[in-house]
């Protein structure tokens, strides 16, 4: 049986939350062309360093070999930083990241723009930053995942765009991965209903072109399969009988 | 980090390819392309034709796997 998330809980994972959005915006003014996507990493560790108490729950999570996510272009999600990686002018570059506190986790991601990028990418970021929103806005006690999923999808399609299906949203806070899934398409009323004391991480990954994904050599990079454009953002959020509440912005 | 939505298959390596991408086939006989999983490349385990392995498939490609377990 799931552990119901009280008041101390929360404020737990709302400090744990602050910390990731702080880390992300200082990120944010990392990106730019020419940084190897190793240095994100190292500056997330050692920005970590500074909340006593915190870890990256990413690193050995599954076997993943690092502390956080860079996915570039057509890279969706699960980017491995490497020192090899560059980033170039007008990359599209998604970073996601999770901290550990307090045997509790959250999880979150941003997509940044590095330089000047094309009008297209732009807007598959906007949709996708929207998309979250929308998301958000369904989690209420008493909706469905899937409510979340069909507001996400109608929305996005709407745009021109496709929701990556094969990775998925989901519960967090005992442990990075928790029931329910979360997809970011579906049908209104259908899927796990939220009640109160829920976490969930919701993550939107879009794609300009197809969403068919294909995982690179190294295990672990999924990237679209028709090399088009791809976007994520990430809020953890927890129900609560007045709302949704994001922990982690 | 974002959830996988996937079936888990068991399956027989029919022969390895270049890129450490192996054809599996499935116990209903279907065919599949696979790739190794990052945590067992990690951990160096050698997969050979003949090898049975445990096999994760989306539902969204049923063409394409990843080998997470090799069976001794």
């Amino acid at each position: 049986m799931r552990r119901v998330l009280n008041a101390t809980d929360t404020a737990i994972m709302r400090e744990a939350g602050q910390a990731a959005a702080c880390i992300l915006k200082k990120i944010g003014r990392l990106i730019k062309p020419g940084v190897c996507t190793k240095d994100i990493e190292r500056f997330f560790e050692s920005e970590l360093a500074r909340f006593p108490g915190m870890s990256a729950a990413f690193k050995g999570f599954s076997g993943f070999p690092a502390a956080l996510c860079v996915s570039i272009n057509d890279e969706v999600i699960h980017g491995i930083p490497s020192p090899d990686r560059l980033i170039a002018e007008g990359d599209l570059v998604s970073v996601d990241l999770g901290i550990k506190f307090k045997d509790l986790f959250v999880d979150t991601a941003r997509t940044y723009f590095a330089g000047r990028v094309a009008t297209q990418a732009k807007k598959l970021a906007a949709v996708c930053l929207r998309a979250l929103e929308i998301g958000i806005r369904a989690a209420r006690i008493g909706n469905t995942t899937g409510d979340i999923g069909a507001a996400i999808q109608s929305y996005v399609q709407s745009q021109g765009f496709s929701v990556v299906r094969q990775f998925v949203g989901h519960g967090i806070g005992e442990a990075l991965h928790l029931e329910p899934e979360v997809p970011n398409f579906g049908k209104a009323g259908e899927g796990q209903r939220f009640t109160e004391g829920m976490a969930i991480a919701i993550e939107p990954m879009i794609a300009a072109g197809g969403y068919e994904i294909e995982i690179a050599a190294d295990g672990w990079t999924a990237r679209t399969k028709d090399r088009r454009l791809a976007a994520h953002f990430e809020h953890t959020v927890m129900i609560t009988r007045n709302g949704p509440y994001i922990i982690t912005g | 980090m974002a959830k996988e939505d996937l079936i888990e298959a068991e399956g027989e390596i029919v022969e390895a390819l270049p890129n450490a991408m192996f054809r599996v086939k499935l116990e209903g006989g279907h065919r599949v392309l696979a790739h190794v999983a990052g945590k067992m490349r990690m951990h160096f385990i050698r997969i050979l034709p003949g090898d049975k392995v445990k096999i994760q498939l989306s539902p969204y490609d049923l063409t394409r796997g990843r080998i997470t377990y090799r069976y001794k």
